[in-house]
C-alpha cells in the first residue's frame, strides 16, 4: 500500500551478488547410475568389502524406489522432476584454481566476507589463495589433530575412517539412518563420495569447537557428504557444519545424511550453518539441498542438540531429528531457515520418545521475504513405553513483504497418557510501525529489518557458539540486504 | 527553529489537517490542545515522516530545510523526535541495544564518533535515574511485556539520551498515573534549553501542571483555531471545547 510496502519488496529483491563458481574437471565418472558405477566409487575409493555391500544394497534399494516412482512429493516444495541419469556421481575433489592475492578475487566476494567479519587469512583459504607459513590450512589441521589425538579423539574424513577404523565404521555406519530410511537417504548411502567422521571416547570432553579446522575445509564437500558422529560415555563434542562465506556449487543436487549416537550421559551439540547458492532473482539455479540428519540418543541421560541457520539453496528438504532411546535422554532443535526470491524451504524435525522421562525442545523460527515459502514440518511421536516424555514447540513466522508464505505443518502422536505437550505457534509480519518507530529513532530502514529479524532469531542465536552468533547475525542481514528503501 | 505554513494533510480522501499554522522557536514549549479527531496525532505524524498521509499543500520549515522532503531518518538524525502515543514492541531486540544503535546512528550522521557500550552503559544510567526507571527495563526487548506507564516512561527515557532539538509529544501523558506524570514531565523540564523546543500534544490539561508552556494553541478540525498563553490551557479545562468551536465558526461565517 504505501511506499514502506514497497521498499520491504525491494529488499527481498536484491540479488546474491557474491559466490564463487568452481570448475569441475578431470576425475570423473560418466554420468548415470547403475550398479557398476557404484562398483567403480568403491574401488576409486579403495573401500573394504562391507562397504561395498552396502552401497550395493543401498542402491538396488534406491533403484526399486525409483522405478516405483517413490520420490518423496509430500513436502510443501515445486521443483522440476530430477533426471537421476543425467547426475555424475563421482568426482575427486580438486585443487582450486590457485590465486596469488586477495586482489585477484571479485571485490564483491571480499565485501561480503568484509561485512560476515570473516578473519583475512580465512578469507584466502575460502578463495582458494596460496596461503603463507603462518597459516597453512595443512599445518594448523595437524596441529589441530594431534591435540585431538592425544585424548583419544578420531576427527578425520570418512574416507579415512573407512580406511583405519573400519570396525568402528561398520558398527555405526547407518545405525540411525538406514538406508532404507527414505529415497535420498538411500542415493546417498549408495554414492556417497566423503564426509567427516569423529569419535570421542569414554568421559572425553572435546576441548574445542570441531568448527575452525572444518570451516576451512568445508569449502570442498561434495555433493553426496555423509558424517557420522558418535560420542561414547559421558563424552562431549560440539560440531559446527559449514559457513557463512557464500557457497557456489555446480552441483545442483545435494542429499547429504548426518548420523549423531550418544552414548549413556553424553551430549552432542550440532550446528549448521548453510548458505549456498538460492538461484537467481527469478528463482533459476540454486541448489537442492535434500538432507537426512538424525540422532539417537542412545544411552541414558545422552542429549542431542541440533541448531541450523538456514538462508540458502533454492530448495531445502530437511528434518535434523532425535531418536530420544535412552531414559532421560534430550532432544533439541533450533533453527532458523530464510527464504527470499524464489526460495523454498520446507525443514523441521523429528523427536521420537521411547525411553522413560525424555525430554524435546522444539524451537523454530522461518522468515520468509520476497516470493520465498516456508514451511515448518514437524513431527513429535511419543511412544508408549515412554513415561513422563516431555515435548515444548514453538515455530514462529515471519513475514517480509506480501508476496512471501509461511505454512506449518505439526505432526504430534502421543501413545502414553503421562507425557506433557506444549506447542506454540505465530506468525507475524514485519510491520510498517515497527519499521517507521526505528527510523524515528535515527535508524535506517535496512538496519530496522535486520535489527527486527535478529530479534525475531535470537532464542535461536544464543545456541550457537558465540563467534558464530555474530556471524550469522551478520549472515542474516547479508541475506536481506538492500531489501528495504 | 519549526514553521508550519499552511498545511493539509489528508488520510485517503479524507482531509485531516485544512492549512494548520505554526512558528516554533528555540527555547519555547508550545501545546496543541484539541478534542479528540481535530488532527492533533496527525499531525505530530506527519511531522515525524510517517508515510500514511499524504502532505497535499503547505509546508513545514525545520531549521531552514524543507522537512517534508526528508526521509524520517534523517529527520530524527537532524533532531526530530516523537515520543509516540503508542510505543511499538520489538521483540528480542533489547532495549539498550536498540537505543544504543539509535544514538549511534544519529551520531554518525553528525560526524561524532560511535559511543561502545560501556560509555553508553554509563549515560543510559544516568538518564534512568531521571526518570526513575527500573534498571530490567534496560535488559528487557523493546517495550515488551512493558505496562502502558512504562512504555511512556521508557519513550521519555530514549528522549533524555537521543537529546534532541525538537520533541514532539504525542499524548505522552495518556494511562500515566500522577506519580509517572510527574516524573515524565520532570524528564522533559531536564531538557528544557535556550537551544531545544518542545510540542506538547495533548487533550487535557493536567500534563501542563508540570510542563509549563509557552503557548497553547488549540486544533479544531484540522485547524488552529485560538492561541494564547498557558491560561489558555487552564480555560479550556474548566469551559471543554465546545466554546472554542462555537467561536471558530463563528469566526468562519463572519469572513465567508
Amino acid at each position: 500500500m504505501s511506499t514502506s510496502t514497497n521498499a520491504i519488496e525491494a529488499l527481498a529483491n536484491q540479488e546474491y551478488k557474491y559466490g564463487f563458481v568452481t570448475e569441475v574437471d578431470a576425475d570423473t565418472i560418466p554420468r548415470g547410475l547403475n550398479e557398476d558405477v557404484i562398483r567403480m566409487i568403491s574401488a576409486k575409493k579403495k573401500e573394504p568389502e562391507f562397504m561395498l555391500e552396502w552401497r550395493l544394497r543401498a542402491y538396488r534399494h534406491w533403484a526399486k524406489l525409483e522405478t516405483a516412482e517413490a520420490e518423496p512429493t509430500w513436502a510443501n516444495l515445486t521443483y522440476p522432476p530430477i533426471d537421476y541419469q543425467d547426475i555424475v556421481y563421482y568426482s575427486a575433489p580438486k585443487p582450486k584454481k590457485k590465486l596469488n592475492s586477495l586482489d585477484e578475487v571479485d571485490p564483491a566476494v571480499l565485501q561480503t566476507f568484509e561485512k560476515l567479519g570473516i578473519p583475512l587469512e580465512e578469507q584466502k583459504v575460502l578463495t582458494g589463495v596460496a596461503v603463507d607459513a603462518v597459516f597453512d590450512s595443512v599445518s594448523v589441521a595437524t596441529t589441530f589433530k594431534e591435540k585431538l589425538a592425544e585424548l583419544g579423539i578420531i576427527f578425520c574424513s570418512f574416507s579415512e575412517a573407512v580406511q583405519n577404523h573400519p570396525d568402528l565404521v561398520q558398527k555405526y555406519l547407518g545405525s540411525v539412518v538406514p538406508y532404507t530410511d527414505n529415497f535420498f537417504a538411500a542415493l546417498n548411502s549408495a554414492v556417497f563420495s566423503d564426509g567427516s567422521f569423529c569419535y570421542v571416547p569414554k568421559g572425553v570432553r572435546c576441548p574445542m569447537e570441531l568448527s575452525t579446522y572444518f570451516r576451512i575445509n568445508a569449502a570442498d564437500t561434495g555433493q553426496f557428504e555423509r558424517t557420522l558422529i558418535i560420542a561414547d560415555e559421558a563424552a562431549y563434542v560440539s560440531y559446527l557444519e559449514g559457513c557463512t562465506a557464500p557457497m557456489r556449487d555446480s552441483n545442483q543436487l545435494h542429499a547429504a545424511v548426518v548420523e549423531l549416537v550418544a552414548h549413556d550421559n553424553a551430549t552432542i551439540k550440532y550446528a549448521t550453518i548453510q548458505n549456498w547458492y538460492p538461484g537467481d532473482k527469478e528463482g533459476k539455479g540454486g541448489i537442492y539441498n535434500f538432507v537426512t540428519k538424525r540422532g539417537k540418543c542412545l544411552g541414558k541421560n545422552s542429549h542431542i542438540s541440533w541448531t541450523q541457520v538456514e538462508t540458502g539453496s533454492a530448495i531445502t528438504w530437511k528434518y535434523p531429528g532425535c531418536i530420544l532411546q535412552g531414559d532421560n535422554s534430550v532432544g533439541e532443535f533450533y533453527s532458523v531457515a530464510l527464504t527470499n526470491n524464489y526460495q523454498q524451504a520446507d525443514t523441521g524435525t523429528k523427536m521420537i520418545h521411547i525411553g522413560k522421562n525424555t525430554k524435546s525442545t522444539i524451537v523454530s523460527k522461518g522468515i520468509s521475504a520476497g516470493h520465498g515459502q516456508n514451511t515448518y514440518r514437524g513431527m513429535v511421536k511419543i511412544l508408549k513405553g515412554a513415561r513422563g516424555a516431555r515435548n515444548y514447540t514453538q515455530c514462529d513466522s515471519l513475514l517480509i513483504g506480501d508476496k512471501c508464505g509461511a505454512h506449518t505443518f505439526p505432526y504430534i502422536e502421543v501413545r502414553n497418557a503421562t507425557a506433557q505437550m506444549e506447542h506454540e505457534a505465530s506468525t507475524s509480519k514485519i510491520g510498517e510501525d515497527q519499521i517507521f518507530y526505528c527510523n524515528q529513532r535515527g535508524i535506517s530502514k535496512e538496519d530496522a529489518v535486520s535489527l527486527i529479524v535478529s530479534g525475531f532469531c535470537k532464542q535461536v542465536f544464543r545456541e550457537l557458539p558465540m563467534e558464530f552468533a555474530v556471524e550469522a547475525q551478520k549472515l542474516l542481514s547479508v541475506s536481506l540486504e538492500g531489501s528495504v528503501g | 527553529m519549526l514553521e508550519i505554513k499552511n498545511l493539509r494533510v489528508k488520510v485517503g480522501n479524507h482531509e485531516i489537517l485544512k492549512g494548520v499554522n505554526l512558528t516554533v522557536k528555540a527555547g519555547e514549549i508550545h501545546s496543541i490542545m484539541g478534542p479528540n479527531g481535530s488532527g492533533k496525532s496527525t499531525l505530530a505524524q506527519v511531522l515525524a515522516g510517517r508515510e500514511a498521509y499524504a502532505v497535499t499543500g503547505g509546508e513545514v520549515i525545520y531549521q531552514g530545510r524543507n522537512l517534508l522532503e526528508m526521509a524520517p531518518e534523517e529527520r530524527a538524525c537532524e533532531g526530530v523526535f516523537l515520543a509516540f502515543q503508542y510505543p511499538v514492541e520489538i521483540p528480542g531486540v533489547g532495549n539498550t541495544y536498540f537505543l544504543k544503535a539509535a544514538l549511534n546512528a544519529i551520531r554518525k550522521h553528525r560526524g561524532l564518533e560511535e559511543l561502545d557500550a560501556m560509555d553508553f552503559l554509563t549515560l543510559a544510567k544516568e538518564k534512568m535515574k531521571l526518570l526513575e526507571m527500573d534498571d530490567r527495563l534496560l535488559t528487557r526487548s523493546v517495550n515488551e511485556g512493558f505496562s502502558g506507564g512504562e512504555k511512556k516512561r521508557n519513550e521519555i527515557f530514549q528522549m533524555a539520551v537521543l537529546e534532541p532539538r525538537l520533541s514532539i509529544l504525542d499524548e505522552t501523558d495518556s494511562g500515566l498515573d500522577i506519580d509517572a506524570l510527574r516524573i515524565v514531565a520532570n524528564g522533559v523540564n531536564a531538557l528544557r534549553s535556550s537551544e531545544r523546543a518542545i510540542l506538547v500534544v495533548t487533550h487535557y490539561q493536567r500534563l501542563l501542571n508540570y510542563i509549563i508552556p509557552d503557548y497553547v494553541h488549540v486544533l479544531v478540525d484540522g485547524r488552529i483555531v485560538k492561541s494564547g498563553g498557558k491560561e489558555l490551557a487552564l480555560e479550556l479545562e474548566a469551559r471543554g471545547y465546545a466554546w472554542v468551536e462555537a467561536e471558530a465558526q463563528a469566526a468562519t461565517a463572519a469572513t465567508a
